[in-house]
C-alpha cells in the first residue's frame, strides 16, 4: 500500500481525512481519486481543470517533484505540501 | 426579540459579529472557513443559512454553508469549472440565494447555479455567450461577476455586474443576456459611451422597485428609472465621483448611502483623510455628507465594493467594513457612527443579519 502524507490544512478543512494514510495505486492520479472515493471533495483542493495539480500544491513521490502520472509503488510514499506562496 | 449579525468576510477567513437585540455591543467569533479569504457572505432566510464564497490560494474556489449560524462549516467546488479546456478558476467573489437556488459570480467573470443548496454547481452559461466576451478586459481586482441581483418575483429576471465590463440582464432565466450600461461613461477609454468596458463597482436595486436601480461605478454614481435601459449620473455634490459601495434602504426607495473614496489615481482612500458616509433621502437628487462618529483626520482607508451592509429593523442599521480592518455601524440610518469593531484582516464583505 502507497503511504499517503497530507498537510494540516486539507485535514482540517476535510472531515474524515487523516495526515497519514494508505491506498492501493499506481499513479500519483491514482492515489488522489482513491481518497476522493473516501473522502469526496478532496480531489477538487488537490486539482484543477486540466486536470492538473493545483499551481500552489506541491506533490512529491519518495522526495522527488511529481506529477500526475508519475508511477507510484507500494513502498513509495506521497507529500502533498502547500506550496510557500500568499500573503 | 431580533437578533443581529454582521457576516464578515476578509482576506484571512470569515468572521461573524453577535449584536445581540440592540446592536450596541458586538462579540468577534472568527476566523472561519479555516482561514480562507472570503469575498462575500450571505443569508439565506429560507433555510436560515449562511453562504459563504472565497477562494484559496493553495486550494481554489468554494462556497462554504453553515446551517448553525457559523458553529459548523462544509464546504464545496463541484462542479464550480468552465472544463478541463476553459480558463482556471481561482476564487468567487458573490453568493446571491434566490427562488430557491444559490447563484455564484466568479473569477474570471461568470455565473454558476446551485439547485442542491451548494453541494453541485452548473455553468449558466449564456453570460459568458455574450458577443461581447472576447473584449471582456479585468478592472484592478480582475475580470469579475462581483453582484447578482435577482428580480424579487420573476424568476426569469435577473442582472449581475461585471469588472470592468459592465452591467448584464436577462429575462429569459440566463438563456441569453443583454448588456445595460446606456449613459454610463466610460473613463478611462477614448469612446466614452461604448457597449460595454464600464466599470460597475456595485449595482442594487431600489426596494419595492425593480424598473430602479442605483449603480457605483469607477466613473460616477448612476441612477436608472428604467430596468437598467438606460442611465443617469446623479454623482452631483459627492465629495468624489468613484468609490466601490452603494447600500439601499430595504423599504425607502429613495434612501441610499455611498461612500466616496479619492481619484482611483490618487490611494482611493477616504478623501483627505476624512471618512464620511453620504445618504440620499430623494433618490440620489442630492446627498448630504455624515461623518459623525467617524474618524476626520489621517483615516487614509478604502473600503471594497461587498463590504456595506444595511439590515432590516427600524431604524435601519447601517454597517461598513475598511481596507485597514474596522468595521463601523449606525443604528440611526446613517446619522451618527461607531466603531465595533478593529484589528481584522482586510474587510472585504459585510452582510447585517435580524434573525427572528
Amino acid at each position: 500500500m502507497t503511504t499517503v502524507i497530507l498537510p494540516r490544512s486539507l485535514v482540517s478543512l476535510i472531515p474524515g481525512t487523516e495526515r497519514t494514510t494508505q491506498v492501493d495505486a499506481t499513479t500519483v492520479a491514482e492515489v488522489i481519486d482513491r481518497l476522493d472515493e473516501r473522502t469526496p471533495g478532496l480531489r477538487n483542493r488537490l486539482l484543477d481543470s486540466g486536470p492538473s495539480i493545483r499551481q500552489h500544491i506541491n506533490v512529491y513521490v519518495d522526495h522527488q517533484p511529481a506529477r500526475l502520472d508519475t508511477p507510484v509503488g507500494p513502498d513509495s510514499t506521497i507529500h502533498v505540501i502547500p506550496a510557500v506562496s500568499g500573503g | 426579540m431580533t437578533q443581529t449579525m454582521l457576516l464578515v468576510g476578509t482576506s484571512k477567513g470569515a468572521f461573524i459579529l453577535d449584536g445581540g437585540t440592540d446592536r450596541t455591543s458586538w462579540s468577534v467569533r472568527g476566523p472561519l472557513c479555516n482561514g480562507w479569504p472570503i469575498h462575500d457572505l450571505q443569508w439565506d432566510p429560507a433555510n436560515r443559512s449562511i453562504y459563504a464564497g472565497g477562494g484559496s490560494v493553495w486550494y481554489g474556489p468554494a462556497v462554504f454553508r453553515s446551517d448553525d449560524l457559523g458553529e459548523t462549516w462544509n464546504h464545496s467546488s463541484e462542479g464550480l469549472t468552465y472544463g478541463d479546456d476553459g480558463p482556471k478558476i481561482p476564487t468567487v467573489w458573490n453568493v446571491t440565494p434566490a427562488n430557491g437556488s444559490i447563484y455564484a459570480g466568479v473569477e474570471p467573470a461568470g455565473l454558476f447555479r446551485s439547485d442542491d443548496g451548494g453541494a453541485t454547481w452548473g455553468h449558466v452559461a449564456g453570460l459568458r455567450e455574450h458577443p461581447s466576451r472576447p473584449d471582456w478586459q479585468p478592472g484592478a481586482g480582475g475580470l469579475i461577476c462581483h453582484t447578482i441581483v435577482p428580480h424579487p418575483t420573476d424568476a426569469e429576471k435577473m442582472w449581475v455586474a461585471i469588472s470592468a465590463v459592465g452591467t448584464f440582464a436577462t429575462e429569459d432565466g440566463g438563456t441569453t443576456w443583454e448588456a445595460r450600461n446606456r449613459g454610463v461613461v466610460n473613463c478611462n477609454a477614448p469612446d466614452p459611451y461604448p457597449e460595454t468596458g464600464q466599470c460597475v463597482h456595485k449595482l442594487v436595486m431600489a426596494a419595492g422597485r425593480p424598473d430602479r436601480f442605483y449603480q457605483q461605478n469607477h466613473c460616477g454614481v448612476y441612477r436608472s428609472t428604467d430596468g437598467t435601459q438606460h442611465w443617469e449620473d446623479v454623482s452631483k455634490g459627492l465629495s468624489s465621483e468613484f468609490g466601490f459601495v452603494f447600500g439601499s434602504h430595504p423599504r425607502d426607495p429613495d434612501t441610499g448611502w455611498v461612500i466616496p473614496l479619492s481619484h482611483p489615481e490618487e490611494g482611493r482612500t477616504a478623501p483627505g483623510g476624512a471618512l464620511a458616509v453620504w445618504r440620499t433621502r430623494n433618490g440620489a437628487d442630492s446627498w448630504e455628507r455624515h461623518g459623525d462618529g467617524l474618524p476626520q483626520e489621517n483615516a487614509y482607508v478604502g473600503v471594497y465594493r461587498e463590504a456595506f451592509a444595511v439590515d432590516r429593523l427600524d431604524p435601519v442599521g447601517v454597517f461598513f467594513g475598511t481596507s485597514t480592518g474596522q468595521l463601523y455601524g449606525s443604528i440611526d440610518e446613517g446619522e451618527t457612527w461607531s466603531r465595533i469593531a478593529d484589528n481584522l484582516p482586510p474587510i472585504w464583505g459585510v452582510e447585517a443579519v435580524a434573525l427572528d
